[in-house]
């Protein structure tokens, strides 16, 4: 008997039992869009670790300030500038496997444009710190040596503050002020959108770091300390070598006494965002599998039809074996009937899960990533589910006897 | 001289209990011959439907032979049995056994679905038999619509549709009335004029006098085996009945 006799003869008698069959179908409808959906979720999540992820620069460290212990009390982290932009220069300069060290200093305040204002962190910054923080200039340019070493009262808005002061005008060129200091824009950031934390790393300025110290914080004395050092390490380095090479540098520059404690605190922060990412993946799997298990439920009620469809049709399976069908002719007519139920199930099930994915990303507004291997996982996940399910009761209708099954009553 | 077209030698049938076995079949030997239209007759119990279910190929016996147009059946394996029922043998139940929800025609084609005919041939046929047994503008009608001889008749063409050799009748008209089960037995006698071989099994006497040989059973023996000069004719006593009726 050829496929498609087969699949015709699987459909009709689905169609015979519609409201049976309906529900039967329920089972893998609600197991396939569950799959795609919590994939689909699961996906989503991830996709935004690894926005993050580049958004934040791989090879990354973060130097910070460390804690002091003044008469055995000891204070928190940043609680004394132990970090220098001296420092900076000397890890960029001495440490080969450094691509760039940025030192940073972290401001806040008013930004006023014309007569419209904005709250915002201003970071005092070199040029490396592009480099170090994967910061991109969208136009205008960044900073130059001169700027630095000058002093100029110029600045580079983040994608959140060029909005909230100009609209949809072209800020570059344009004069603000920063803390009653006037500056002049030259450039904008490209969006990067929100941090781990959910921060939104857009809502920030940038200025030279010596404009910062001496134009608005005022600032003169020769220590120049800073908030942070970011610190890029070279593809390929080893991450860890680089890491014990910064320490025993700053070690030996803050004159720390061996077993005494470090007076900064160095961050691999890639290292958190590839666990992670870690943690996410391993999340999509547990949705997946939770909701393969609605998938296996609705498998089971397939093999509950299958077996009531095969108990029903008896004498028609014994008057198809006396007109001449095989064993293997019963056997691939109902494996091909609990195969159609699963297939039209998960062919349903997929417009259902995304028509659901699409709800929770627009309702929720979770962000939702549709993968076309999970669909094609789902289909063959619902037509493994059929075979398997439908084997033993088609297995059990062909094993039948063409006398006891053309008697039965 | 040629083998006759059935050839049972010391057919024995026997079923396995927990405890006991039951001889249905006693070691029966049989010759039917091409074109013979035979009745087999007997009480309930008396082996004539285990016969029937062995000419048929739907069950294997305990012992002996049973050839079929020169084939040794009773070795045949599952699988060659189905394709030997599909080919060779046409079947005729007591409740017609149609399948539900399913037209005429398809129920004709049924048989054909298992052995290798292309669609548009399969079609062509099924119209054909169903044409013969006078139902071709029922063809789309669903067994539901249709009264128990066209039923029967259906059932017929069913038989028919693959060419056989023989046709096994079980008890065909115990669900039928008396004018409708000399329609029946009409068209049986037709196709055997024809030259079909029919075997088939009643216990109403009526309609065994409608066969050319009458076999009885009992105890699983062949207890009579008498053949009929001058068999009743079918369509002669379905005129006598319009004629008393009128």
């Amino acid at each position: 008997m050829n496929w498609v006799a087969s699949i015709r003869i699987a459909l009709r008698a689905l169609r015979v039992n519609k409201l049976r069959s309906t529900l039967t179908m329920l089972g893998i409808i609600i197991g396939v869009a569950a799959v795609i959906t919590m994939i689909a979720i699961g996906a989503g999540a991830q996709a935004r670790v690894e926005e993050q992820i580049r958004s934040l620069g791989t090879n990354l460290m973060i130097l910070l300030p460390g804690s002091v212990t003044a008469g055995g009390v000891r204070m928190g982290l940043g609680s004394r500038n132990t970090l220098s932009e001296y420092d900076a220069y000397a890890v960029q300069r001495e440490i080969s496997g450094v691509q760039a060290a940025a030192p940073a200093l972290r401001s806040a305040g008013q930004v006023v444009f014309a007569n419209s204002n904005w709250s915002t962190a201003f970071f005092g910054v070199t040029p490396e710190y592009f480099d170090a923080r994967n910061w991109v200039v969208a136009s205008g340019r960044g900073f130059e040596l001169p700027d630095l070493s000058g002093s100029a009262k110029v600045a580079l808005l983040g994608e959140t503050v060029a909005r909230n002061l100009f609209g949809d005008a072209d800020p570059v060129g344009q004069s603000i002020r920063l803390r009653n200091v006037p500056f002049t824009v030259i450039g904008t950031l490209a969006r990067k959108g929100q941090s781990l934390m959910g921060q939104d790393q857009d809502d920030v300025v940038l200025i030279p770091i010596s404009t910062l110290r001496s134009r608005v914080q005022r600032s003169h004395g020769k220590l120049r300390p800073v908030g942070s050092i970011s610190i890029k390490v070279r593809d390929g380095e080893d991450m860890k070598e680089v890491e014990e090479q910064i320490k025993s540098l700053l070690r030996q520059r803050h004159r720390i006494q061996p077993g005494q404690e470090d007076d900064f605190n160095l961050r691999n922060l890639s290292e958190v965002l590839a666990a992670r990412e870690e943690s996410s993946r391993i999340m999509t799997l547990l949705l997946a599998a939770v909701a393969s298990v609605s998938l296996l439920v609705g498998g089971i009620g397939i093999m509950n039809i299958m077996l009531v469809s095969v108990t029903e049709r008896t004498r028609e399976i014994g008057l198809r074996m006396a007109v001449g069908a095989r064993a293997r002719d019963i056997l691939s007519q109902f494996l091909v009937e609990a195969v159609t139920l699963a297939l039209i199930g998960g062919l349903l099930g997929i417009a259902l899960g995304l028509g659901g994915s699409y709800l929770i990303a627009h309702l929720a507004g979770w962000r939702v990533e549709l993968r076309p291997d999970s669909v094609l996982l789902a289909v063959g996940f619902a037509a493994a589910v059929g075979v398997f399910f439908g084997f033993y009761p088609a297995r059990k209708a062909s094993r039948l006897l063409p006398i006891e099954a053309l008697r039965y009553e | 001289m040629t083998d006759p077209l059935i050839v049972v030698r010391d057919l024995a049938k026997e079923y396995r209990m927990e405890s006991y076995t039951v001889a249905a079949l006693r070691g029966v030997s049989l010759d039917i011959a091409a074109g013979e239209f035979v009745a087999v007759m007997g009480p309930s119990g008396s082996g004539k439907s285990t016969l029937m279910n062995l000419l048929g190929c739907l069950d294997t016996p305990t012992g002996g032979e049973y050839r079929l147009a020169g084939e040794k059946v009773s070795e045949l394996s599952g699988d060659a049995l189905a394709a030997t029922r599909n080919r060779r043998i046409g079947f005729v139940f007591q409740n017609f056994n149609l399948l539900a929800r399913t037209s005429a025609i398809e129920n004709v084609e049924l048989p054909l679905l298992y052995s290798p005919c292309p669609a548009e041939a399969r079609r062509q046929r099924a119209t054909a038999r169903l044409a013969e047994v006078g139902l071709a503008e029922r063809a789309h009608h669903q067994p539901s619509q249709l009264s128990g001889g066209q039923q029967q008749r259906v059932a017929i063409a069913r038989a028919l549709v693959n060419d056989p050799v023989l046709i096994l009748a079980d008890e065909p008209t115990g669900a039928l009335d008396t004018r409708t089960s000399f329609e029946l037995m009409g068209l049986l006698q037709q196709l055997n004029r024809g030259g079909m071989t029919v075997v088939l099994v009643t216990h109403e006497h009526d309609i065994a006098t409608f066969a050319s040989r009458i076999i009885g059973f009992r105890d699983g023996h062949m207890v009579a085996d008498q053949r009929v000069a001058q068999p009743a004719d079918a369509q002669a006593m379905l005129r006598e009945l319009d004629r008393a009726a009128a």
